[in-house]
């Protein structure tokens, strides 16, 4: 599943990310690598943007950049 | 987007308590640390030294502590927007700050942590101390990384750790300084916790004492390593005293637009010219001494 459908307070794993260039280098540089981590955190009111916790952090994202990172859900890493 | 939600704690006060005290130059603090907060001091300077971070890691905090001046500072990304410079005195020697604003990466960067990424790459500093986050250290360590690729003459400051250690946090310093190769002060900017030992690290540093070793060295397959230095090359025949350009060149190979773009336009020759002229009149400083 992608980023986007993860419900609310759920947790999964990033497993891949789409697209290249300079928008992907970005999520990367926030930390969004195969492997870490993510939890939908908050969320707007429409759902969009929503608010992922990321290696301590939270990062906002719009649901057009969630569709794009690949995720592993119900996994508890931490 | 890509910022932090902020999250407006009331922290800020707390920081400006202890981030003044500019004319303090006898408090015992400062006579700890051999510290002597020079202020905007435009004299003579014997090193320069870049302070730099992700976002909401206290390197104004860092700076006002180290040069006495009120960098504005709040906790929310985004306060430094351009580069502020000041001065302070250790052991003798007369060290120059620039504050930077907070980035992410040196590599995909929005217009305000342009100002950063220049000055990292082109400025030449003599030391670049890279402020992070102890609670966020797995982030921050991105931007380390990425800085540890240009230069080895890094300290990574390991901010907040008062803060790690409220949410039951410990860093084992020794062991990342290890792993780095560069040393690693832990401290806690706003308290004034750690500044003596980070003012060391930085003059051994600047003073080739220590010599650094980053064991992070990018490995390039060898027919990159071919492409990246025929390169590089070009670059420095087209740009004079172009600093980084291998690392300008690895850009132009992943087919980077904005490095494209600064290559074509010229641009990229400015940069440098700004940053090579700024060197020379510190050079020019220290001649005169």
């Amino acid at each position: 599943m992608t980023l986007d459908e993860l419900p609310h307070d759920a947790e999964a794993v990033v497993t891949s990310l789409d697209g290249s260039g300079p928008e992907r280098r970005r999520l990367m540089d926030l930390g969004l690598l195969p492997g870490i981590a993510v939890r939908a955190e908050r969320t707007s009111p429409l759902g969009d943007p929503t608010a992922y916790r990321v290696r301590g952090s939270l990062i906002a994202l719009r649901r057009s950049q969630a569709r794009g990172i690949h995720v592993e859900p119900g996994v508890r890493t931490r | 987007m890509n910022a932090d939600l902020p999250l407006p704690v009331s922290r800020t006060s707390a920081e400006l308590d202890t981030s003044g005290g500019g004319s303090c130059g006898s408090c015992a603090l400062n006579n700890v640390a051999n510290l002597e907060k020079l202020g905007l001091h435009s004299g003579r300077h014997d090193f320069v030294v870049a302070l730099a971070g992700n976002p909401n890691t206290g390197k104004s905090t860092v700076f006002n502590a180290l040069t006495g001046l009120r960098q504005h500072v709040g906790n929310w990304p985004g306060t430094t927007v351009s580069r502020a410079e000041g001065a302070y005195r250790h052991q003798g020697h007369a060290y120059q700050v620039v504050d930077l604003p907070g980035t992410y990466s040196l590599l995909s960067t929005s217009n305000d942590e342009d100002t950063a990424r220049d000055f990292l790459l082109f400025g030449d500093p003599d030391v670049t101390v890279v402020v992070v986050d102890a609670t966020r250290l797995e982030r921050n360590l991105n931007l380390v990384l990425q800085i540890l690729q240009i230069t080895d003459r890094v300290v990574v400051a390991l901010n907040l750790m008062d803060e790690a250690q409220r949410h039951g946090i410990t860093v084992d310093a020794r062991h990342l300084a290890r792993e780095l190769g560069v040393p690693v002060a832990p401290m806690s900017a706003r308290r004034g916790h750690g500044i003596p030992e980070l003012l060391d690290s930085v003059a051994q540093v600047a003073r080739g004492g220590t010599a650094p070793r980053a064991r992070v060295r990018q490995r390039l397959a060898p027919a990159v390593e071919r492409a990246v230095d025929a390169l590089a090359e070009q670059l420095v025949a087209e740009f004079p005293g172009l600093a980084n350009s291998r690392w300008v060149a690895l850009r132009l190979l992943e087919g980077d637009v904005s490095t494209e773009r600064a290559v074509r336009d010229g641009t990229l020759g400015d940069v440098g010219r700004q940053h090579a002229s700024r060197r020379d009149l510190v050079t020019a400083g220290q001649a005169t001494s």
